[in-house]
Order: structure tokens, then C-alpha cells, then sequence
């Protein structure tokens, strides 16, 4: 009762609540809200066993597949690579290590595009990279291992940069207090440091897992764009757009959005089981 | 903050700047015409001040021809459309935005200058192309673009088929030849540049399969001694169509000026320099002229050997169509 | 107790100096260090530091000559142009409403508060493919409102308006999330106190909310302003790829790689690069600013 009515004295303190949540509102409905409603709308023009027949098509299939598989594979690189940049860029000093802290931020100011051609630049079979690899047989560009890359590339901020301010502030006593009990170094990692950083990193991954799922631009240019093969569903929605489809594009927009959803329903989920955890938003 | 509306201020007088010609027209084309548009409206320019003292600025747009057909048909604002093939303008026609006939407005069926499809390779040729069968042997790597975003992949899918077709006289031959070819295709790009920068520039393929046009043009880009063209024997006559987008010009009022520019490509100073930049010109004077420049090639087209666009695209690029079945084997 | 290596126990010196004898339990073996901060390198140098050397070794691959015609080129000025309007419309309304929004999110509690802030999050799950389809289903000449707006002359899509919706909807949440948790961090006692002194709402807003926000509100614009600048696929499929016209800096890069000017697209590009290092730069001295405070 109390709570209740320091709410109804705060609300009727601060003025300005009407109208902001009013605004914040319309803006929000003007250029988020409708225009995805015009999305569903279009996909609701199609009766269901249409809609069910375009997305289990085997090219839209395999474009999903890929996307996904590729985007889960590529956020599974980045959780491990990132918590070991994060652990070496909060735990250790080393020459040059607030370069590479700010270096960590460059896949997510870089536009897409130039992280495209670069890319490509760098594994064609005449580029630094890929000429390097050719001996081995292995090609980067134009293969589902360029997609890969580039992935990883957009997806690399995600997991440092959420996982940073929560093991910056992780308590020393615990570690300390663990270590004069006779735990390992191992065993502390295990025990006392994962488990905390553990909400941090599953909102990390799933951060870079949706960035990855509906990145464009970075991997246009290093997609083979082979059907079957290593066409990426953004692509394909970009495809049947072009070939007058707009119901096929719709249906798998409208796939990819609700995929998106979920997601973001996860992230929001792990970020507040974070915040429960260790006081911090993650 | 006192800066920042300053910037904005002048940076918009600038945008407004670039409006300043009498009169704007947008010609929407498709992806390898970038060159040949860029004289073609410098030269038509120059002679529209000439001929009528106005100013007129074009602008281009420029991609793979079924994209830039579904733009316009989007709302693009185009006052022409110059696109690789009559199917994506009567894609155009049929949801009213151009009339019906527009084929019947221009002479030659509304296509002012020609073209066929060849074959470009590196230097010395050395994985031997000499004709369309060794595009299916296996270890060659051919570069073509994707047929359900591109004109010219279209055109270069018909050019293989039409050839399987007169050399076994088969359908069944001819698909299974197609279905060959395109094993031998690593990438497929959205348009007929992005396939020539690939092969050119990426350095992907062993042979890319183009335009004519886009063939030499590569040459003129990047040397004799990089590229040479080997010209099948037997190959597609491919007729780009252009029109004028009436619903735009009668909007815009731009209609005199877009027809005296769509003329001006048919006239001997636009047909030289289709010829320049190595498009088959319709006009004979012209044509004699550059004889040498174009090889003798057996042309079938596709009203004899397909029925027609119609046909050929319900049949072959429509979903689930044969392109599409072809993929899925 | 027998696994405390001494040289361990240096490693926590600069961070505990009154402690210079004192082994440090939270240090990790050297062997571990090494290789962890080589892997750390290793990635980080593969993955991100060559490609953008990448982007400048191919931007002056040509020589400056063309490096520096490239970036005078008309079509370029116009998408510089282009870009910079489209992105200070971004900066401008969505840190406008992201105020806005901040405000009701932090300074009240309402119901549905936790849903308002997932939609708000929306655009960054969103693909960009799908931010630009859905403004073409909607105000495309075949879309909902297209014919309406046939009829009263106005373009949307391929056209300016079209090119900023789209960049606004990608970078929606970039100020809004920047903002909301320093404000609810710092509470409302005084924004309270401020009006039992008499001053408006408006004045509290100006004169005590917004200097206590002042730089996550840069943060915030800066990395909207980043996000803008840079955002492709968006606005490729809303854009009518009108060389000089509808070409944003991204788009101009892809039109020039097509038309043979490989270096030129990489001279463009660099530019980009340069604004992505500015902005970083910007954005470390933000952070050692709010630190400070």
C-alpha cells in the first residue's frame, strides 16, 4: 500500500507522463508498429497451406537452414573468442590493450558494406587471406565459409561488450575467499567466475546470434548466392521481392521476423535474469 | 548546434542544385548499360540545348533488368525504361503503367540496337572454349548471372538451350545440357556487371558467358592482354527494348523530351555510338561502318526457337519452372 | 598451496601496489596469460584489424591521384549529400522521441512498461531486408497506401522520405537504450525537487534532466549517427539505386564496384572507415568523460 502510494505521489509529482508516453507511442506505432503490421497483413492475404507450402519449399528451406545454422555456429565462435578477449582485456595488462579494447567496437561502427567488400577482398582466391589458403584447398569467398566469416565479423562486439561491465565488477573476495579454501585456478573459473557470467554471456550470444540472422550487407558480397547452396534467406526474401513474389517474400519475412521475436524475447529474458543476478544490466 | 543548421542549410542548397536543369528525366536501364548510357546522354544533351536552348539532366538507374522492371512497377519515377528484354516491359505494360502496344511505337520492335551472347576468356585460352560443349566439360567453371533477377541470364540460359536444341534436336537433350552447364556455375550474381566483375575481378571462373557488348567492354577496361572473346558459331539474337513509361511523362509532362531522347538512340549519332561501345546498331549505314568490329554469328531468336517471351518465361523462369528444377537435381 | 607461482603473484602489482609482497590469488598462470592474450590478438587482428587495413591498402591501390578523384566525383558528393541528410533526420527524430520515450519509461511506472520497451527493441532483431520490405508493402505504387498516394503526387519509396523511414526504423532504439537505464539509475528526487522549487516541467527537463544525461545522449547520437551512415540493407531495397539521386555512400560503394572502379568503391569506403574510427575515438573519450563523473 505503501508502494502504491509513493507510485500515485511520484506520478502526480513529475508531470509530463500523458504526454510523452502519448508521443513515445505514436512515434513508436508511425514507424515500427504499422509498418510491420503491413508485413502480417500481406502474409494474412495467404491461406495457410500457401503460406506452409512456400516456407517448406526446399530453396526457402535450405535458405533458412543456412542462415540460422550459419549464424548459430558463428555466435558459438564469438561466445568462446569473446570471453577469452574479454577475460584478457579485463584481467590482464598487456602493450596495446586499450587499442584492442577500442578495436572491439569496429565490427559495430564499420557500415556492412565496407565489411563486405573487404572481406571479399581478403578471401578471393587473389586476396591476402585466400590466396593463403588456396594451397590447402580451401575456399573462403563465395562459399559458406565466407558467409561464415563475415558472421563472425559483425557478431564480434556482441559478447565482449556484454559480458565486460559484469566481470569488470565481479567481487575479488569471492575468488580470494575460494582460493584459501584450496581451490584450483580451475575450479574458481569453473565454480565462482563462469556461473556469474554466465547470464551475461547467453545475452551475448543470443545478441550476436540475432544480428547474424538478418545481416545483409556484409554478406552479399562474399555469398556464392548458389540456390541450395549458400544463399542466405535475407537474400532470397531480396530475390522474390524482385520476381514480383511479394507473397513468397512476405511469407519468409514474416518467418524470419517471428524468429526474431523469439529472440528478442530470449535476450530480454536472459538480460533480466542478469540484472537479478548480479545488480548490473547487462 | 548553431553550426549544425548551417551545415544542413548548405548542404540542402546544394542538393537544390543539382535540380537546376529545365528539365529531369530518369532513365531506368538494366545493369551493363552504364558506359554506353553515359555518352549516349552527353552526346543528347549537348544536342537538345542545341535544338530546343533548355537544359535536360538524365539520370540513370541501373541493375538487374527484372529488378529495375519491379521498381518502376513499385513506383520508381522513370520517364524511360531501357531494359534487357520486351517480357520485363510488358511486365511494366500490364499493370498499366505503359500502354499496351509500346512495342509498336519504336521502330525494329522497340529495340534500337542488338546484341548476342559470347563467350569471355583469359588469355591464351587455356582451358580451350572454343564452342558451347566445352562449357559442359567437367572442371570448367562458368560465371553467368542469376535468371530470375537478371535480363542477360536469361538471354544466356536461352543462347545454351537454343544451341543444345538445333545440335540434338531434342527438349530432353537440351535441358540435360542446360543442367550441365549450370553444375559447371560456382556463383550467381544479380546481374550481368556483377557476374563480369566476378570473373574479371575476383579473378572466379574460367570462362563468363555475356553480352557481347559487355564482353569487349571488359576488354576496353582491362586489356588485350588479359581477356580475349571467343564468339560461338551458333548463338541467341538478344533484342534489349525500350519504352516510355507514359503514366510518368504525362504526370511529369515530360513527353516531348522523352521521345525526342528515345529517337535520338535510333539516330545515326546515337547508333554510333551503340557502335562504339560495341552494341550491334539497327541502322545499316551505321552498321557497314563497324562491320569489322562484330563477328559473323549464326543468330536464331527467340520467337523462332521459343515461341516468344511469354512462353520462354512461364516455361523456364516462372517458379517451379525449369531453371528452378534444374537447381533442385 | 603448492601451485602459487611468485611470478603469478607480479602480475597483480599494478593493480594492488600497497601489496607489492602479497601473492595474488586471482592471477592465472603465465602459460595461460600468454596464450589467452595471443588468441586475443590473433583474433582480433585476423578478424578485424586486417580487413580494414585491407580497405586502405585497396583504396590507394591506384595511387592518390585516383584515390582523391574518386572522392570529388559528382555522384560521390551527391551520396555524401545524401547521407548526411538522411542521418542527421535519424540523429534528430529519434533522439527527439528517444527523450520522449526515456522519460516515460524512466520517471513512471505504468503497466506494460516491460512490453513497450521489447517493442522499442524491435528494429534491432529486425533484418534490415525486412525494415525496407515492409516500407515498400506499404507505400509502394502495389502497396496499402500506394495508390492513395499515386493519386496525391507524393513519392515514398525511391525517394528521399522512403530512404530516411527506413534508416529512422534500423536505428529506433540507439538513443532510447542509451538513455533509459542512466536515467533510472539516477531516479527522480531531482527532477522532484526542482518542482517543489516551482519550476515548470519543461524547465526541470532542460535545466536538470538533460545535463544529468548530456553524455549518453552523445553516446547515444553518435551510435545512431554511426548505424545511419552506414545502413545498407535497408535502404538497397527501398532506394531506386538513382546514380547521383537515391544513392546513399553504402549503395555508391556497391555501384562502383559493379562499374569496374574497384578502388574507387574502396576510396569511398575508406572514407566510411575514417568515421567509423572517429566515431570510436569520440565514443572512448565519451566513456573516460562519464567515468570521470
Amino acid at each position: 500500500m505503501r508502494v502504491a502510494a509513493t507510485i500515485a505521489r511520484r506520478r502526480s509529482v513529475i508531470p509530463g507522463f500523458g504526454m510523452t508516453l502519448g508521443m513515445s507511442l505514436l512515434w513508436l506505432s508511425l514507424i515500427v508498429l504499422i509498418p510491420l503490421a503491413a508485413l502480417f497483413l500481406k502474409t494474412a492475404e495467404l491461406s495457410f497451406s500457401q503460406f506452409v507450402d512456400i516456407i517448406s519449399s526446399r530453396r526457402v528451406l535450405h535458405a533458412l537452414q543456412l542462415s540460422f545454422g550459419l549464424s548459430l555456429a558463428a555466435a558459438a565462435v564469438n561466445l568462446v573468442f569473446g570471453t577469452l578477449v574479454v577475460w584478457a582485456l579485463v584481467r590482464y595488462r598487456f602493450p596495446g590493450r586499450r587499442v584492442f579494447d577500442a578495436i572491439v567496437d569496429i565490427p559495430f561502427a564499420l557500415p556492412t558494406a565496407v565489411a563486405g567488400i573487404a572481406l571479399t577482398n581478403l578471401y578471393a582466391e587473389s586476396g591476402w587471406l585466400g590466396s593463403l589458403l588456396v594451397p590447402f584447398g580451401i575456399k573462403v569467398a563465395f562459399t559458406p565459409l565466407g558467409i561464415f566469416v563475415a558472421l563472425v565479423f559483425i557478431g564480434l562486439p556482441f559478447v565482449v561488450r556484454t559480458v565486460q561491465p559484469v566481470l569488470e565488477d565481479l567481487e575479488k573476495e569471492l575468488e580470494e575467499a575460494a582460493a584459501s579454501l584450496g581451490a584450483t585456478r580451475w575450479t574458481i573459473v569453473r565454480r565462482v567466475i563462469l556461473p556469474s557470467i554466465t547470464p551475461a554471456l547467453m545475452t551475448g550470444f543470443a545478441l550476436a546470434l540475432a544480428r547474424a540472422v538478418g545481416e545483409y550487407g556484409s554478406v552479399i558480397f562474399i555469398a556464392g548466392n548458389l540456390p541450395n547452396v549458400s544463399e542466405i534467406a535475407p537474400l532470397l526474401i531480396v530475390i522474390k521481392l524482385q520476381e514480383f513474389r511479394y507473397a513468397d517474400a512476405t511469407a519468409i519475412a514474416a518467418v524470419m521476423l517471428l524468429a526474431s521475436f523469439l529472440l528478442l524475447f530470449l535476450i530480454n529474458t536472459l538480460q533480466r535474469w542478469s540484472e537479478a543476478r548480479t545488480g548490473k544490466r547487462a | 548546434m548553431r553550426r549544425m543548421r548551417m551545415g544542413l542549410a548548405a548542404g540542402l542548397m546544394l542538393v537544390g542544385a543539382a535540380q537546376a536543369a529545365d528539365v529531369n528525366l530518369l532513365n531506368v536501364s538494366y545493369d551493363p548499360t552504364r558506359e554506353l548510357y553515359a555518352a549516349i546522354n552527353k552526346a543528347f544533351a549537348t544536342k537538345f540545348k542545341a535544338e530546343t536552348g533548355k537544359t535536360i539532366e538524365i539520370k540513370q538507374s541501373h541493375g538487374g533488368s527484372g529488378t529495375q522492371a519491379r521498381s518502376v512497377i513499385d513506383g520508381l519515377q522513370a520517364d524511360v525504361v531501357t531494359l534487357a528484354l520486351a517480357y520485363d516491359i510488358d511486365a511494366i505494360a500490364g499493370r498499366g503503367l505503359i500502354a499496351a502496344d509500346w512495342q509498336k511505337k519504336l521502330p525494329n520492335n522497340a529495340a534500337p540496337y542488338t546484341s548476342t551472347i559470347v563467350f569471355l576468356v583469359r588469355k591464351g585460352n587455356p582451358k580451350g572454349v572454343r564452342g558451347w560443349d566445352d562449357l559442359v566439360k567437367p572442371g570448367i567453371k562458368v560465371i553467368t548471372p542469376n535468371p530470375k533477377t537478371s535480363g542477360g541470364a536469361r538471354w544466356n540460359y536461352l543462347a545454351a538451350w537454343g544451341y543444345a536444341l538445333k545440335k540434338h534436336g531434342s527438349e530432353d537433350k537440351a535441358r540435360d545440357f542446360v543442367r550441365d552447364l549450370y553444375k559447371n556455375v560456382p556463383v550467381l550474381d544479380t546481374g550481368a556487371r556483377g557476374s563480369t566483375v566476378t570473373f574479371v575481378q575476383r579473378n572466379i571462373g574460367d570462362v563468363l558467358l555475356a553480352w557481347e557488348n559487355e564482353a569487349y567492354l571488359a576488354i576496353d577496361e582491362f586489356g588485350k592482354d588479359k581477356f580475349e572473346v571467343v564468339t560461338p558459331a551458333l548463338s541467341i539474337l538478344a533484342e534489349p527494348t525500350i519504352a516510355i513509361v507514359d503514366k510518368v511523362v504525362d504526370k511529369k509532362g515530360t513527353r516531348p523530351a522523352a521521345e525526342a531522347y528515345l529517337n535520338f538512340i535510333y539516330s545515326p549519332e546515337g547508333q554510333g555510338i551503340a557502335a562504339q561501345n560495341h552494341y550491334r546498331p539497327r541502322d545499316a549505314a551505321i552498321a557497314k561502318n563497324h562491320e569489322n568490329s562484330f563477328a559473323k554469328v549464326e543468330l536464331f531468336t527467340i520467337d523462332d526457337t521459343f515461341g516468344g517471351w511469354q512462353k520462354a518465361q512461364a516455361l523456364h523462369f516462372s517458379d517451379g519452372g525449369i531453371f528452378d528444377k534444374i537447381y533442385t537435381q | 598451496m603448492s601451485d602459487f607461482d611468485p611470478r603469478a603473484a607480479t602480475a597483480g602489482v599494478a593493480t594492488q601496489p600497497a601489496q607489492r609482497r602479497k601473492v595474488d590469488v586471482r592471477a592465472d598462470a603465465p602459460w595461460v596469460r600468454r596464450t589467452i592474450i595471443g588468441l586475443t590478438v590473433g583474433f582480433l587482428c585476423l578478424f578485424v584489424v586486417l580487413p580494414l587495413i585491407n580497405v586502405f591498402a585497396q583504396a590507394f591501390s591506384k595511387g592518390i591521384a585516383v584515390y582523391l578523384a574518386a572522392l570529388q566525383d559528382a555522384e560521390t558528393l551527391a551520396a555524401v549529400r545524401l547521407t548526411l541528410i538522411v542521418a542527421f533526420a535519424s540523429v534528430l527524430s529519434n533522439g527527439f522521441f528517444g527523450l520522449m520515450a526515456a522519460w516515460a519509461i524512466a520517471k513512471f511506472e505504468f503497466p506494460g512498461k516491460n512490453i513497450l520497451i521489447t517493442l522499442i527493441d524491435l528494429p534491432f532483431s529486425v533484418s534490415p531486408v525486412i525494415a525496407g520490405l515492409v516500407f515498400v508493402l506499404l507505400f509502394g505504387l502495389q502497396g496499402l497506401l500506394g495508390s492513395w498516394l499515386a493519386v496525391h503526387d507524393i513519392e515514398i519509396v525511391f525517394a528521399l522520405p522512403g530512404i530516411m523511414l527506413a534508416t529512422i526504423f534500423v536505428t529506433f532504439p540507439f538513443i532510447v537504450r542509451e538513455l533509459v537505464p542512466l536515467m533510472q539509475e539516477q531516479g527522480t528526487e531531482e527532477e522532484e525537487a526542482a518542482l517543489s522549487l516551482g519550476a515548470s516541467g519543461l524547465r526541470t527537463f532542460i535545466r536538470v534532466t538533460l545535463p544529468n544525461v548530456k553524455w549518453a545522449l552523445l553516446y547515444g547520437v553518435l551510435l545512431c549517427n554511426a548505424r545511419a551512415m552506414g545502413e545498407f540493407g535497408a535502404v538497397s531495397v527501398v532506394s531506386g539505386h538513382i546514380r547521383g539521386e537515391t544513392n546513399t555512400l553504402p549503395l555508391h560503394i556497391e555501384t562502383l564496384y559493379e562499374g569496374y572502379q574497384a578502388a574507387a568503391a574502396f576510396a569511398v569506403a575508406s572514407l566510411l572507415a575514417l568515421l567509423a574510427l572517429v566515431t570510436l575515438i569520440a565514443k572512448s573519450a565519451l566513456e573516460t568523460r562519464t567515468a570521470k563523473e
